[in-house]
């Protein structure tokens, strides 16, 4: 797990749910994480997908990724690039599919001092997001969660568990 | 210091004293449910390494989602799934045509007061109307719970819902609920455990205890319950593996402490409430069906794991009996469960449906996701009982859906416009 990142920021607003991240019309039938990644977005922002870049990171406000539990919400925007999420808060089982796909998803207040296509820092080690327009702090993950981050996700995580070789 | 009814579970369940909010427990459940997924699950378990199922005896599958298979990417998902039932000896496996998990798993006696569910489904929170502790996971989560067969939880802080008063004719639950949503909104419950209590909901059935719970998801709730009463034994007998002893014990066991710390606690008196709607694009967009009288709408669904059940396709039929529907209104009908077909049929209820133009559809979810058996086109408008209405989920990204309690809806197809069902 990257102690460090800095990416050029994706801003969105309060609820969006996991519908217009990613569509239950393409739940059951795409499985390929590529594929996936072509539609994330789709029915909230369509210039997403076609401007994203690795390393990128999404800001929002808060309840991000509320609705449905379908952990391709988290897939498709990891395989886009995405390199982050900072949301003012989020709805709880897409934080717990996005740590379990190791995707780093931090609850800090930081939307309002960011636009989109400006640049924010996350540092992981100091708990501190520094944004253009102020720098806030964030409580550390619990040593559970910080495990599962740190083996690269559930699967590895799990794996690790069972004594399973890779 | 007293506990919460999830405290005392994930105490219980953790082999500990007690627990508190924030806390990280390691469980093992006693169920895992998990429905079409399975197929993806069952990938995702394979790739962990392991070969065997922690405990087969803790899966419940149920295909629901998209059945019978829409096409031929359903049809081979379907087939691994059962493939993987085999091959695993999972016994509780409810092929297509059973119903919809949430309907299903109860039906089957999968669920009992302090039973501890986890489920590859946001509505999981639906079986806390058992009394269970039961909440929604994703697939990768799901699939190292059948490997390792157990799971982290964060003990939630728990919000308690009081809700008094008597309900005006042609109200239920679901006018309850959207209310509470409208007021305290998508995030009003995240990451909390809800408790639902008063004197409105002692005098609700199982049936409508389950719309309460099941929704509570919409408001980002971890799980929600509503305290196992004599209404809920009696629902529940003969149902689970436990004899009536066990069951009464397990039901007084895990009730909340009268001095239990809350994160918060509210109040509503729904003596006065009229019918509600959840308006497009957000459950929480809700105003009293007064507001979008007149609306327009080319399709009506009665059912999903919010309103398919018995109660609710029968005040379906009390509005509709001996009359029709609009020209313009396309009505779906879809039972939860066989269990619920059945008792509908017998009841005469599925003819005075059919009779008053209804379309029905086998027990399932239907087109509640968009994947099949009546999408919206672009620009046109249903009224759902389901649970979500957000942009997209029906069909089309440019349709609207609306909410309503099963009444609102028959109302609304007979009319051909949104319609108050008091008015009919």
């Amino acid at each position: 797990m990257q102690t460090k990142i800095t990416g050029r920021v994706w801003k969105y607003g309060d609820d969006v749910n996991t519908d217009v991240i990613f569509p239950g019309k393409y739940t059951y039938s795409l499985t390929d994480p590529a594929e996936m990644a072509k539609h994330a977005l789709e029915d909230l922002d369509p210039a997403f997908v076609a401007n994203v870049r690795p390393g990128d990171i999404i800001v929002a406000g808060k309840n991000w990724g509320c609705g449905s539990s379908r952990e391709q919400a988290v897939i498709c925007l990891k395989h886009a690039g995405v390199s982050a999420i900072v949301a003012r808060s989020f709805a709880r089982i897409y934080f717990r599919n996005a740590i379990n796909h190791a995707l780093p998803i931090i609850a800090c207040d930081v939307v309002d001092s960011v636009e989109s296509g400006e640049t924010i820092t996350i540092d992981f080690a100091a708990g501190t997001v520094t944004a253009p327009r102020g720098e806030y702090t964030f409580p550390p993950y619990s040593p559970e969660v910080l495990e599962i981050l740190e083996d690269g996700g559930l699967i590895p995580h799990a794996r690790k568990e069972l004594g399973i070789k890779s | 210091m007293g506990k919460t009814f999830a405290e005392k579970v994930l105490a219980h369940k953790a082999g500990l004293d007690s627990v508190t909010p924030g806390q990280i427990v390691t469980v093992k459940p006693d169920k895992l449910l998990t429905h079409d997924n399975t197929s993806d699950i069952a990938a995702k378990f394979r790739k962990i390494g392991a070969d065997r199922v922690a405990d087969p005896a803790m899966n419940v599958i149920v295909l629901d989602h998209v059945t019978p298979a829409a096409n031929e990417t359903y049809a081979a998902s379907h087939k691994a799934t059962r493939g993987f039932v085999m091959g695993q000896g999972i016994t509780a496996f409810y092929d297509i045509g059973e119903g919809i998990c949430h309907q299903v798993l109860p039906e089957k006696g999968h669920a009992w007061p302090g039973a501890v569910i986890v489920g590859s489904d946001s509505h999981t929170p639906t079986h806390g109307a058992f009394g269970a502790f039961a909440a929604g996971i994703g697939r990768t989560e799901a699939a190292a719970v059948m490997a390792t067969g157990k799971i982290w939880l964060r003990v939630p802080e728990t919000l308690r819902v009081i809700v008094n008063g008597r309900l005006p004719p042609r109200l239920s639950a679901k006018d309850v609920i959207l209310h509470i949503i409208g007021d305290l909104r998508a995030d009003g419950a995240t990451y909390c455990s809800v408790e639902f209590a008063g004197e409105t909901i002692r005098t609700m059935s199982v049936a409508s205890r389950m719309v309460l719970c099941n929704m509570a998801a919409e408001m980002g709730a971890k799980n929600a319950v509503v305290e196992p009463d004599d209404t809920t034994l009696k629902w529940l007998a003969g149902r689970t593996p436990w004899d009536s002893e066990t069951l009464h014990r397990c039901a007084a066991t895990f009730c909340a402490d009268p001095d239990a710390a809350y994160a918060r606690v509210v109040e509503y008196d729904v003596s006065d409430l009229a019918p509600q709607v959840a308006k497009p694009h957000t459950v929480d967009n809700v105003v009293p069906v007064t507001e979008v009288a007149g609306v327009k709408i080319d399709q009506a669904l009665i059912g999903t794991c919010t309103n398919g059940r018995l109660e609710d396709l029968a005040a379906a039929a009390e509005i509709l009996r001996g009359k029709h529907i609009a020209s313009s209104v396309r009505l779906l009908v879809l039972p939860a469960s066989r269990e619920v077909l059945l008792a509908a049929i017998e009841r005469g209820i599925i003819a005075d449906l059919v009779a008053a133009g209804a379309t029905l559809l086998n027990p399932g979810c239907g087109p509640c996701l968009g994947a099949h058996e009546g999408c919206m086109a672009p620009g046109e408008v249903t009224i759902s009982t389901a649970n979500r209405n957000f942009k997209g989920r029906m069909g089309s990204k440019e349709a609207f859906t609306y909410l309503g309690s099963p009444a609102t809806v028959a109302a609304s197809a007979l009319a051909g416009v949104i319609a108050d069902p008091g008015g009919i």
